[in-house]
């Protein structure tokens, strides 16, 4: 807690914590002393649900290579599903 | 006093509660030597990975070389669960309060100091954002602290767009009133703190006539003592111990 790097994002979403899935409410992330990395600094993303208890949180620690390489994966699924007009928002027809 | 193997070593750990800030109630791990002492005292406050077993190991190290030695749970009004959970969340809601932890840690003293075992000496010791709180606590308070150790402190010299509503003012800007003698540990490879802001931190010691020393290594970087951690060098960290138990004894014998 060095840096006092922090962003916060309000998600939707769920996640895998020590008691099972839990519906997530926002992303956490930082940039700061790397805990396990063999760095200085590392990019950590905590996906929480507050309401939920200290436990309710999803962590991973990446390097900032990987970190952008995320970001990369991620936009290029966002692309390929909207190229194939598929849709991540809540069906109108179940 | 050196080791030898007739001594009859042992010490006494547990966890126990002191009153901090705003007379709060704090969880704290505390150890002392077997006896009657007196023994002097030393304050440990963790660091960013929460208070952890490595803390407490550090505890037990401190109180087996003859201190009444104390880690306060600087996280605990946050509730408790695992050490990394409960960082998280103080991380998420903006982080510790410089007042509350200066307050936390004058509260430890305080029970140290009412033992009967104590001899009223008091150290401080810190690394990473515990080297920052630590020089932070060392300067906000006079007559508390008989020594001070601050390893690697991130954010001493803590730049205007690093300052927040927890920590609103860099603690570089207290210099002037530090109330003790001030050991410094740090890496040459760290990059928070960078060997530049080492160098502003010991100017400004120096230029208010502080009484510091500073051992800065090649070779290592953050955290170059944590055992546990990829960040570990083990000839630098010896080294740091030795000054660090020089530096103790010195200044905290009565």
């Amino acid at each position: 807690m060095c840096s006092n790097i922090v962003s916060i994002g309000d998600i939707e979403g769920f996640g895998r914590g020590v008691d099972g899935w839990f519906d997530l409410k926002q992303a956490v992330i930082t940039f700061d002393h790397a805990l396990r990395l063999p760095v200085d600094h590392a990019i950590t993303i905590d996906f929480v649900n507050r309401d939920k208890g200290l436990s309710a949180r999803v962590p991973v620690e990446l390097t900032a290579e990987s970190a952008r390489e995320l970001i990369r994966v991620i936009e290029m699924a966002l692309a390929e599903g909207q190229e194939q007009h598929l849709t991540l928002e809540p069906s109108q027809e179940h | 006093m050196a080791y030898t193997t007739d001594q009859y070593k042992g010490i006494v750990a547990e966890t126990i509660t002191i009153h901090g800030h705003n007379d709060d109630e704090v969880h704290a791990y505390m150890a002392k030597p077997l006896g009657d002492g007196p023994f002097p005292g030393l304050i440990l406050i963790p660091h960013a990975l929460g208070w952890t077993d490595f803390h407490k190991e550090m505890i037990h190290k401190f109180a087996y070389n003859g201190y009444v030695a104390v880690c306060p749970d600087i996280w605990c009004r946050a509730g408790h669960g695992e050490p990394e959970d409960v960082v998280a969340k103080v991380r998420s809601e903006g982080g510790l309060a410089d007042d509350q932890v200066v307050g936390d840690v004058v509260g430890v003293a305080s029970y140290i100091r009412g033992l009967s075992v104590s001899t009223g000496k008091v150290g401080l010791m810190g690394s990473c954002s515990g080297g920052r709180h630590t020089f932070l606590a060392a300067c906000r308070t006079q007559g508390i602290f008989d020594a001070a150790v601050e390893g690697w402190g991130g954010n001493v010299v803590q730049p205007q767009e690093r300052l927040t509503g927890a920590q609103p003012i860099s603690p570089f800007e207290y210099t002037k009133d530090l109330s003790c003698p001030l050991l410094g540990l740090f890496g040459n490879d760290d990059q928070n703190p960078p060997p530049a802001d080492v160098d502003v931190h010991e100017q400004e010691l120096k230029k208010f006539g502080k009484t510091y020393e500073f051992h800065r290594y090649d070779g290592a970087g953050h955290g170059f003592m944590y055992y546990h951690m990829p960040l570990y060098r083990q000839e630098q960290a010896m080294d740091g111990w030795s000054k660090v138990w020089e530096f103790l004894g010195r200044h905290l014998s009565s």
